[in-house]
């Protein structure tokens, strides 16, 4: 536990000084303060910044968990040659890159939004919403980089795969659902409706900001029945366990794929 | 020149007149008391025993009475809100006669029937009437008044229990009445805060209906009236007016009017009125237009609905002018690909031009209607992709060359900022 | 103090070691020789755990080292690509796997012994630098203080001089020596064979994934008759190649 401790620690401290780690708080910081600027207003401001959110943050976080993970791999062997458990080594690499993304999106678009007075405005549970699934994405988009990573050695493809299963899970996917509603107009389509979002994150996460933005149109006809699955205790903890799965199953595949390597 | 001022003298001579019978009313007038230490111990009592123009003093106590006929012009005053209560049983006050005042009487529990209206007060066929600062309590209808005129209802507080659309009533219930005063009311509980049908030349202002198990307020064939300064918030079905013309509502709100198919304020077949000035604030649809023609919507702020405005394809030669449109989920839906309504000089939140020559309007048009709103309504599910980018693509491919969405219904001049009035 | 006992293991279809066996004394300097892909770096991984063997098994210090981790306190390891975490410093890195092996009492005075092998190595310059920006030869010089500063009883270098300037090239050789005199057991590999020559008290040279000849440098040179060691691998092979073409 101590050594995971120090692992994560060194490896948090590496990529926050990275300037990629940099760069990515410098964009969100920009660009919060850009749409906040444009917008005026903080609730238009919040709904930019989810379009952006889910966007940027699983794509940034894929592309950083595949370069990490193939850059660090000389400096992976150093670390298993040391009296370290194995899975130690990774955990605390994993945590170190997740911890420190999230660490820059957070503090690039708190920045902006408490200059504007988020604490004083009626948004600031709508903000710590889009923050808090904002942290969860680049866990989970991390984790499934380096589950990728570790199936691939071929660094080309491993990258190639991850944008793609990116490309997938932000755009594809919502594409096909739109599909399904179409083909399958006739029948009642809620129930698949609330299964097919709660599989992908980047749709889980943006249902569960929508129930506190726009929570007046999903009130609207057959969206009441997204709002009884989603915006309950009971949807909430089922929204939070799934998301949480995403972050979690990658980990323990990827962990358990680790300890049967030849490195 | 002559003829104006004898006209004039002889209004004067009708005024004084008219003031002296009711001075001489006045002095005629007694005072009875009603109370448990008094000799008259009720209302009934008080009412046989007083003449016409007495005003009946109640004390503050418990009454336990109903079917109190009032056939008399009478002043029926309460001390510190007296209960007249009763006891789920049937209907409170009658009035029967003109110019009757019911003021500071607290009246409750008239029970449900499935045979009669019951009412807290019923006015049936007066003039004159004044109900005032009375506090209803579980009294079915409330405040329910037929074929009168001339009536003042003010200040009244009306608090139902209602459950269910079918055993419940309206907490301020007008029929074929013609230039009343509703205002200062607070109703909720009920299954219409307001409702009026046949009622013409009237004010309604400075009410507040929250909290009925349908609509806020519910008009029907009540032309010429004037609506304002009320507040409509928290109504499962918000506001519904129909088949009148001649409206004027100004500077209403409507809010927090969330249900499956809960309206701001649903239009239907209304004909030349005027909304200005009022608040759509947090509501499923801000405001729901059928079958309307020449309406002016002018200076209305649509905030944080889910469709902002939903405007059918039967709806004429309506101007939304000058209206602020921010951050609703979607602004404008209609069913129809051809619009014959106007929008100009609007603010929307959602507009992404620019304004080169800096005069405050935008200078590429303003499509309020997105691809994403076809898709939902025909599709109502789908509403679950609302701002995914795969959808947002889709709405940018639709707004670059548009197929779908009707090509009339645009914002020429797109305001650059919030309209200020 | 190292004890292989029939190691197997194939990367897919590619059998890289097939049956190997060593036995490794305390105090010895040994140099694991062969040709390339031959399995030298394979069988340093499956001692260091790196490589999970097929098969046989493997003790360190009597230990077997299977599913165990401990035992790496007692090695020192030198691997052959220097790649570090580009954004720490250089005293990070050493602070850092200082840290990472604290709670074991061989290297109570690691800090001592590193800011040794530092001056030894003149990196006291580089010491706040980001590792990003050394050269090659700074980042072996890195490397090497990183195996030696814990005073292990076991090393293993891979490719150590790989590199490395004449001065620091010498200071490691001393130093190497110095430890064997403290009863240390050094395991390297090198395609320098004068280096071997000059340090190495036995050579196990592989190849095709089996160990075709181990004993002392000396030996195979009087043996194949040869003045340099060089030259008697050279003939070993030849000898191994007739075998086979006939």
């Amino acid at each position: 536990m101590q050594s995971l401790i120090k692992i994560f620690k060194y490896s948090f401290y590496d990529v926050l000084r990275s300037r990629w780690t940099v760069l990515y708080f410098l964009f969100f910081l920009v660009s919060t303060f850009a749409l906040l600027y444009f917008s005026g207003n903080m609730s238009k401001g919040i709904v930019s910044l989810m379009n952006v959110t889910l966007t940027i943050t699983p794509l940034i976080s894929t592309i950083f968990g595949v370069m990490h993970y193939y850059n660090s791999r000389e400096f992976m062997e150093l670390l298993l040659s040391q009296p370290i458990k194995r899975s130690n080594i990774f955990i605390g690499q994993y945590l170190g890159l997740a911890i420190s993304l999230s660490f820059s999106f957070v503090a690039g678009t708190f920045i902006p939004f408490l200059s504007y007075g988020i604490f004083v405005s009626q948004e600031v549970w709508d903000f710590s919403l889009l923050i808090f699934t904002g942290a969860i994405l680049s866990f989970i988009f991390v984790a499934l980089a380096f589950l990728i990573s570790i199936l691939n050695e071929n660094r080309i493809k491993g990258f190639g795969i991850a944008i793609l299963v990116w490309l997938c899970m932000a755009v594809i996917y919502d594409g096909l659902i739109l599909m399904f509603f179409v083909s399958f107009n006739d029948y009642p389509l809620e129930k698949a409706a609330v299964i097919m979002t709660t599989l992908n994150p980047i749709d889980l996460s943006r249902v569960m900001i929508l129930l506190k933005l726009d929570i007046s149109a999903l009130m609207g006809y057959t969206a009441a029945v997204f709002n009884q699955s989603f915006g309950t205790t009971s949807g909430m903890i089922i929204s939070l366990l799934s998301l949480s799965m995403w972050a979690i199953l990658p980990i323990v595949l990827f962990n358990s794929f680790a300890k049967r390597r030849d490195f | 020149m002559q003829t104006p001022i004898r006209n004039n003298i002889v209004l004067f001579v009708c005024v004084i007149l008219c003031f002296l019978t009711t001075f001489l009313n006045f002095l005629n007038a007694n005072q009875i008391k009603v109370g448990s230490q008094c000799s008259i111990s009720s209302v009934k009592q008080a009412i046989i025993a007083a003449k016409k123009w007495d005003t009946i003093i109640i004390q503050n106590g418990n009454y336990k009475e109903r079917n109190i006929v009032v056939n008399k012009p009478l002043t029926i005053i309460g001390e510190n809100f007296p209960v007249i209560d009763g006891e789920n049983n049937g209907q409170i006050f009658l009035i029967k006669a003109d110019s009757v005042t019911i003021k500071g009487l607290q009246i409750q529990n008239v029970g449900t029937s499935y045979v009669e209206d019951r009412a807290g007060i019923r006015v049936s066929i007066a003039k004159n009437c004044l109900i005032e600062n009375n506090k209803l309590f579980n009294t079915f209808f409330g405040i329910y008044l037929a074929k009168s005129e001339n009536c003042i209802i003010r200040g009244n507080e009306v608090t139902g229990i209602a459950k269910n659309e079918t055993e419940a009533g309206n907490a301020i219930h007008l029929w074929y009445c013609k230039k009343m005063l509703v205002e200062n009311n607070h109703v909720t509980g009920h299954r219409d805060g307001i409702y009026f049908e046949f009622v013409t030349e009237s004010k309604i202002f400075n009410n507040i209906s929250t909290k009925q198990i349908r609509y806020g307020m519910h008009f029907m064939f009540s032309h010429s009236n004037e609506y304002f300064h009320n507040r409509f918030t928290d109504n499962d079905a918000g506001v519904a007016v129909m088949y009148s013309s001649h409206i004027y509502m100004h500077e209403n709100i409507f809010a927090d009017n969330w249900s499956t198919v809960s309206n701001g304020i649903l239009l239907k077949e209304i004909s030349d009125s005027r909304i200005e000035e009022n608040i759509f604030e947090h509501n499923t649809i801000g405001v729901y237009a059928e079958g309307c023609a020449r309406l002016e919507i002018k200076h209305n702020n649509f905030t944080k609905n889910g469709w902002a405005v939903k405007i059918m394809g039967d709806c004429e030669d309506n101007r939304f002018d000058e209206n602020n449109f921010t951050a609703n989920t979607f602004d404008v839906v209609t069913n129809s690909s051809l619009s014959h309504n106007l929008f100009e000089k609007n603010f929307w939140s959602e507009y992404t031009g620019y304004d080169l020559d800096k005069n405050g309007v935008g200078d590429v048009p303003f499509r309020p209607v997105k691809l994403f709103t076809y898709i939902v309504e025909n599709i109502p599910p789908a509403i679950i992709l609302l701002r995914s980018l795969f959808i947002d693509l889709l709405n940018l491919a639709e707004k670059v060359t548009p197929v779908i969405t009707p090509e009339t219904l645009t914002d020429n001049m797109p305001m650059m900022k919030e309209i200020k009035w | 103090m190292v004890e292989v006992k029939n190691i197997e293991k194939s990367f897919g279809k590619l059998t890289v070691l097939k049956g190997v066996n060593v036995h490794i004394l305390k105090g010895k300097v040994i140099a694991i020789l062969g040709p390339n892909g031959s399995g030298k770096t394979t069988l340093i991984k499956c001692i260091l755990g790196l490589v999970l063997p097929d098969k046989g098994d493997i003790l360190v210090g009597g230990e077997n080292i299977k599913n165990n981790w401990t035992y790496r306190n007692n090695i020192g390891y030198l691997p052959q690509i220097a790649r570090f975490p580009e954004n720490l410093s250089v005293s990070e890195l050493f602070r850092m796997i200082r840290d990472l092996r604290k709670n074991q009492n061989t290297c109570s005075n690691s800090e001592k012994c590193c800011s040794e092998l530092v001056s030894l190595f003149q990196v006291q310059t580089f010491l706040n630098k980001p590792l990003r920006s050394l050269s090659g030869g700074t980042r072996q010089k890195v490397n090497v203080i990183l195996a030696l500063m814990f005073n292990s009883d076991l090393y293993i270098f891979d490719e150590p001089t790989v590199g490395l300037d004449p001065i620091s090239c010498v200071r490691y050789k001393e130093t190497i020596l110095k430890e064997k005199q403290k009863g240390k057991t050094i395991l390297l590999t090198t395609h320098i064979l004068s280096e071997v020559e000059e340090m190495a008290d036995e050579i196990i040279f592989l190849m095709e994934g089996q160990i075709y000849y181990q004993g002392s440098p000396k030996e195979l040179m009087a043996n194949k008759k040869a003045h340099t060691l060089e030259k008697a691998i050279a003939k070993m092979l030849e000898e191994h190649e007739q075998i086979h073409t006939c």
